[in-house]
């Protein structure tokens, strides 16, 4: 159980994170998502106990992270890909971390296993991969058998295989009823692996709701019909409610109905049909409108902590398509 | 896909130890390759440099000044080598901390254990230990060596005579106390380059700059100088060469350098807490 409470982090004149609140829980995957630049990572380095925030707190199994008795065992994190010394083992870097817990060795060697590293356990880090880092700093996250972890884009630097490995690793702890947070800037990732979202921009809390939920609400359905005669086409669409907006390459954009009863009007108002194909706006493209005000970093415009509030709502109505 | 869980035994007390921090921190300095090398370094540089000077001095003997003869000090001049082997331990204090922050393992080493200043004092004691050890090797070693090369009718030290034992093993010591000083740096400055500029110039670069200030200004500041007290600390003979500055004593000197570096400990601590990871 992760509880963050108000937390507030500046960084001279950036609010890097504003007033965050918001709740993980255990037996489920959490995925922590917003744009590069959002405070996910100095969140997550809060909830460590690594930085302070300005204001709020976070805690961690019901006590602040320096609470903790024996916090690699309760608490495991990845928090940045390759923060290893180079010149170290695997090995090694694993039992220095074990000692301060009182984790037997027998139990590096478990973990390195489990992460697929054993072959290379004695090799020195610095000889290793983006992904064979991910892979030792998971290790890492899993050394003290923690019912809290945490993980800051732990699929940087994979392979499609270690994708899915990951994946499924994230999932099975979730299911063994610990509390999972994993951060990303990928909705499409984040919708094969987590059961729970919170998603931030600038800092801030944009939404906390279930994937199911997120999918359901964002992915609105429009249908792309072509036909001759467009003109009769729009009108009898729009007697029965639906609407129709003209796209650049001539083709009709139908929402509001389905592509079953755009057929059977069509046909009831003998117009030809030359195309009848249900479309689904991606999950990327909901988190982007979701997330667009607040992204740091774009082509146009300028920004600054103040205004955000104000950009906000008239970005909002232009936004709508 | 095998998830992980043969348990670990539970642990036997309700927080972490002092104890396992400190084996962490040994299993570190064991585990890279710059312990190693600045270690070697120490001991080369410290035994070598100390019979090349005793080898020289002994051989000048027999021409040798009344005044050459009346200051010289067999047990110092053997310890000659702690001025530049106390650069390459230093060194390693400071990698032993400015290595996390170059790599990013403070975090998880902070993840591991949130208490700050203890995580600090382990660092350090590990250090100390293993500072102190070779301090004393290298210390003892060079003394040996060196007086083994004093031949003829040079005097040479012994450490059953007064004052030698002190001096000998407050070589090492001072030479550990130095190093703990370098990680308090290393631990304020959390930058490996920006640490090693700093420990330098303290070291060398400020003794270099006292002879421009007037000279009851050198005197007085001249002997707070980390290189004049390890230079106090190992004197058996006090005669002083006419125009050489003054001393402080073995034990003052001692106590300042136990100063130094608990203040640099404690900066850097202050640093290490108030600031984040």
């Amino acid at each position: 159980m992760i509880e963050v409470t108000g937390i507030t982090k500046r960084y001279g004149e950036t609010l890097a994170v504003n007033d965050l609140s918001f709740d993980v829980k255990p037996g489920q995957v959490t995925g922590f998502l917003g744009p590069n630049g959002a405070g996910k990572s100095t969140t997550m380095r809060m909830i460590m106990g690594l930085d302070n925030p300005d204001a709020g707190q976070a805690k961690v199994n019901g006590v602040t992270y320096g609470s903790l008795g024996w916090p690699i065992r309760e608490v495991g994190a990845l928090l940045e890909a390759k923060a290893i010394h180079p010149g170290r083992s695997a090995r090694n870097h694993l039992w220095m971390l074990a000692q301060t817990n009182d984790i037997p060795l027998s139990r590096v060697d478990e973990v390195l296993e489990v992460v697929g590293l054993a072959s290379v356990a004695r090799k020195r880090a610095g000889t290793f991969s983006l992904g064979m880092g991910q892979r030792l700093g998971i290790a890492g996250a899993l050394l003290g058998d923690p019912s809290v972890l945490l993980f800051d884009e732990p699929i940087n630097g994979l392979d499609p295989e270690g994708i899915r490995w990951v994946r499924n690793l994230l999932k099975g702890l979730g299911r063994e009823g610990r509390t999972v947070f994993v951060s990303s800037h990928l909705m499409s990732e984040m919708a094969l692996t987590a059961d729970h979202l919170v998603v931030i921009g600038r800092g801030r809390l944009i939404a906390e709701m279930s994937v199911d939920a997120f999918i359901a609400q964002s992915t609105q359905q429009f249908v792309r019909v072509r036909t001759l005669q467009p003109n009769e086409f729009r009108d009898a669409m729009r007697n029965s409610g639906a609407t129709v907006i003209q796209e650049d390459d001539g083709a009709l954009s139908v929402s509001g109905v389905s592509a079953q009863q755009i057929g059977d009007i069509a046909f009831d108002h003998r117009l030809a049909l030359h195309e009848l194909s249900p479309q689904l706006a991606s999950l990327e493209e909901a988190f982007m409108e979701l997330t667009q005000d607040s992204v740091d970093y774009r082509g146009e415009g300028s920004f600054t902590a103040g205004s955000t509030v104000t950009h906000h709502d008239d970005r909002h109505t232009s936004a709508g398509k | 896909m095998t998830i992980i869980t043969t348990t670990i035994p539970a642990p036997s007390a309700p927080h972490y130890r002092p104890l396992g921090i400190f084996r962490s921190e040994l299993t570190k300095m064991r585990s890279v390759r710059s312990t190693t090398w600045t270690l070697l370094a120490t001991i080369i540089i410290t035994v070598g440099i100390g019979i090349i000077a005793t080898a020289t001095e002994a051989a000048r003997w027999a021409h040798a000044s009344s005044l050459d003869r009346l200051t010289f000090d067999p047990t110092n001049m053997s310890l000659t080598g702690l001025l530049f082997g106390q650069i390459a331990l230093g060194i390693l204090g400071i990698l032993v901390i400015t290595g996390e922050y170059g790599t990013g393992t403070i975090r998880a080493s902070l993840a591991a254990v949130p208490n700050r200043p203890l995580f600090l004092a382990a660092k350090a004691a590990a250090f100390a230990l293993v500072a102190v050890v070779v301090g004393e090797i290298v210390s003892f070693g060079a003394f040996f060596i060196g007086q083994m090369l004093i031949g003829g009718s040079a005097p040479h030290a012994s450490l059953g005579q007064a004052g030698v034992l002190r001096a000998v093993a407050g070589g090492g010591l001072y030479l550990a106390l130095l190093g703990i000083f370098a990680l308090g740096l290393g631990t304020i400055i959390r930058h490996t380059a920006g640490a090693i500029a700093a420990f330098v110039g303290v070291l060398l670069i400020l003794p270099a700059l006292t002879p421009a200030l007037p000279t009851s200004f050198q005197n007085a500041i001249s002997k707070f100088e980390p290189a004049a007290i390890g230079n106090a600390m190992t004197t058996v003979n006090t005669h002083l060469q006419p125009g050489n500055a003054p001393t402080l004593s073995p034990w003052t000197g001692l106590a300042v350098m136990l100063g130094y570096a608990a203040l640099a400990l404690a900066l850097g601590g202050w640093r290490l807490v108030r600031h984040d990871a």
